[in-house]
């Protein structure tokens, strides 16, 4: 079980992202974590939300293009060296990491990190077997 | 089986067409010299006199009308019958500038309306069929002619004119309308708007499509075909020489059959005027052989194609014209370089993109630039910047080796880029020079 992140195409001019996250904020919509990538003339919003499938709805309605894709969420400390410690697994695992992310967790000492990588079987069950927690989407409905 | 609506002209043989123009071309001629002072005056200025013109060979003397001569003629300057005898104008859609008014008489309009039926019979119409016209009705001759013809085939003609775009898939669907009539952008939009409601194909009861009144690429075709479940044919006229039927697509969509009783083509080189042999590309210029009102002799249609007399598996034995590459005045010189949109038109549908675009030119710094405005699709978005960003390259080398010129590739929002229910705004130009 993997979780399942939306990604949006945006216009990379004022106001498109608010645009986004009005459409969002009227639905409540609740973010569990976000990030932006950019380039001069278009942008992609990438963001883990509990509800996907009516969050989807919304965009399309809306009319957003967006995009569904699998990623790894992990719980880690918020402490030094935490981080490097997952990366550390997952380049043993041999697998490449093409963006990540962070956001800090609800419950104290805690944050969460979310990886895009290609194969996230692999990397979960490397993850999985060194006692790391990796997130299912229903574990965001108690964050 | 293919069908004809005026058999014994549209098949007839080479040397029965060439007799026919030949007598009509030397009428004509007198005709223009008789009533038509502004033309009969240019031909004096050449030495020409109607003796001159003995048969179509003899058509290069004769000078040639201009839509600026059309502008200084305005409103009556070109008029060949009285007024009482004239029942109706039409006028340009103005696309290109000042608009254009052309007369008709009861028999134009008889003879345009012929010219319309032969392409819907052309495009399987019979008196079984439901064609809904969506071009506009008023000034512009779309909706009035293609009404015209739809009536002289004997459709149920269903007169929704441009517009309302619910309304039309409405009729389509509760009437089973089988034929559509409109300008390809807006069967792009009628195809875009279906397959968004989920209709199939199959269940679309359309049957064929008959497109014109602006240039539209063979990969636009094929899309809207496949959307629609449709053949869609292609249309050519103008409303100097009475509006859409000039010219039309048989079944084999090769190249549109120009109603040759009634129009003289010829291609022209732009610049020297010197007639170009079949094949070659080059301005067109037609000669319209039995319009009373607005009988326009050698007239420039600024229309870029190419000529072909190879015998057609229709049947029809008409010259065909190739699609227009885009008239002279959509013709954009950038960086010295001539763009055709329709050229663009061609690289984003053969990657993939939708017919929606938008190209912006500009002068910065003594320089022009070229942006293209694409929209986004579901089909083309993924969270992989890396991936859209190589899209985006390969369209913008693929664009370049097209043109010639570099042109940038602005990826937008979905619907960011206006519909049109018309003739579709691709280009906006914002130079001053």
């Amino acid at each position: 079980m993997s979780v399942k992140q939306i990604s949006v195409f945006l216009e990379n001019k004022p106001g498109t992202l608010m645009g986004m996250t009005e459409v969002l904020s009227r639905n409540n919509v609740d973010m569990r974590a976000l990030s932006l990538a950019e380039t001069t003339d278009f942008g992609i919003a990438r963001f883990i939300v509990s509800n996907v499938l009516e969050t989807m709805t919304i965009l399309k309605d809306a009319g957003y293009v967006s995009s569904l894709t699998p990623v790894l969420m992990v719980e880690i400390d918020d402490k030094p060296g935490a981080l490097n410690r997952v990366l550390g697994m997952i380049n043993e695992a041999k697998i490449n990491v093409e963006y990540m992310y962070a956001s800090l967790g609800s419950r104290s000492g805690k944050a969460f990190m979310i990886f895009r990588v290609q194969d996230y079987k692999a990397a979960q069950a490397s993850l999985r077997g060194a006692g790391i927690q990796v997130l299912s989407q229903d574990d965001l409905q108690d964050l | 089986m293919e069908r004809y609506y005026q058999p014994e002209i549209e098949c007839a043989s080479r040397e029965q067409i060439r007799e026919i123009q030949n007598e009509k071309l030397k009428k004509q001629v007198q005709h223009v010299w008789d009533n038509v002072p502004y033309y009969r005056k240019k031909m004096e200025e050449k030495g020409v006199t109607p003796a001159d013109i003995q048969s179509v060979d003899d058509l290069c003397k004769l000078p040639f009308l201009s839509k600026a001569d059309l502008r200084d003629a305005y409103p009556y300057g070109l008029v060949g019958m009285p007024l009482k005898d004239c029942v109706r104008i039409q006028s340009t859609s103005g696309t290109t500038g000042k608009r254009v008014v052309a007369f008709y008489t009861q028999h134009d309009i008889d003879l345009w309306e012929d010219c319309c039926a032969r392409a819907i019979v052309a495009a399987g119409g019979t008196d079984e069929d439901v064609c809904q016209v969506s071009y506009g009705y008023g000034l512009f001759t779309g909706g009035p002619g293609l009404n015209g013809g739809s009536h002289k085939v004997g459709c149920l003609t269903v007169p929704t004119s441009s517009g309302n775009t619910e309304r039309q898939i409405m009729f389509i669907r509760d009437l089973n309308t089988t034929i559509l009539c409109c300008t390809p952008s807006y069967a792009a939009y009628l195809a875009e708007t279906m397959k968004e409601m989920g209709l199939s194909p199959e269940e679309i009861p359309l049957k064929a499509g008959i497109f014109g009144a602006e240039a539209w690429s063979e990969e636009m075709r094929q899309s809207i075909q496949d959307t629609l479940g449709i053949k869609a044919y292609d249309i050519y006229g103008l409303t100097e020489l009475s509006g859409p039927g000039v010219a039309f697509e048989c079944s084999a969509q090769s190249g549109m059959h120009v109603n040759e009783d009634h129009f003289i083509p010829e291609i022209i080189d732009p610049e020297t005027g010197e007639v170009l042999p079949d094949g070659t590309q080059g301005e067109l210029v037609f000669t319209s052989l039995d319009k009373e009102a607005f009988p326009l002799l050698r007239y420039r249609t600024r229309d870029v194609c190419v000529l072909t007399r190879e015998k057609c598996s229709c049947g029809r034995t008409h010259v065909k014209m190739a699609k227009p590459k885009g008239r002279t005045d959509d013709m954009l010189i950038i960086r010295g370089v001539n763009v055709f949109p329709s050229q663009i038109e061609t690289v984003l549908l053969n990657q993939g993109y939708p017919a929606n675009y938008q190209i912006v030119v500009d002068r910065v710094n003594n320089s022009d630039t070229l942006d293209v405005l694409v929209e986004m699709t579901q089909e083309m978005f993924t969270d992989n910047l890396g991936e859209i960003a190589n899209r985006q390259k390969a369209l913008v080398e693929g664009l370049k080796s097209m043109l010639g010129i570099k042109a940038k590739v602005s990826l937008v929002a979905p619907k960011s880029i206006t519909r049109s229910e018309g003739k579709a705004v691709r280009v906006i130009d914002k130079r001053k020079i």
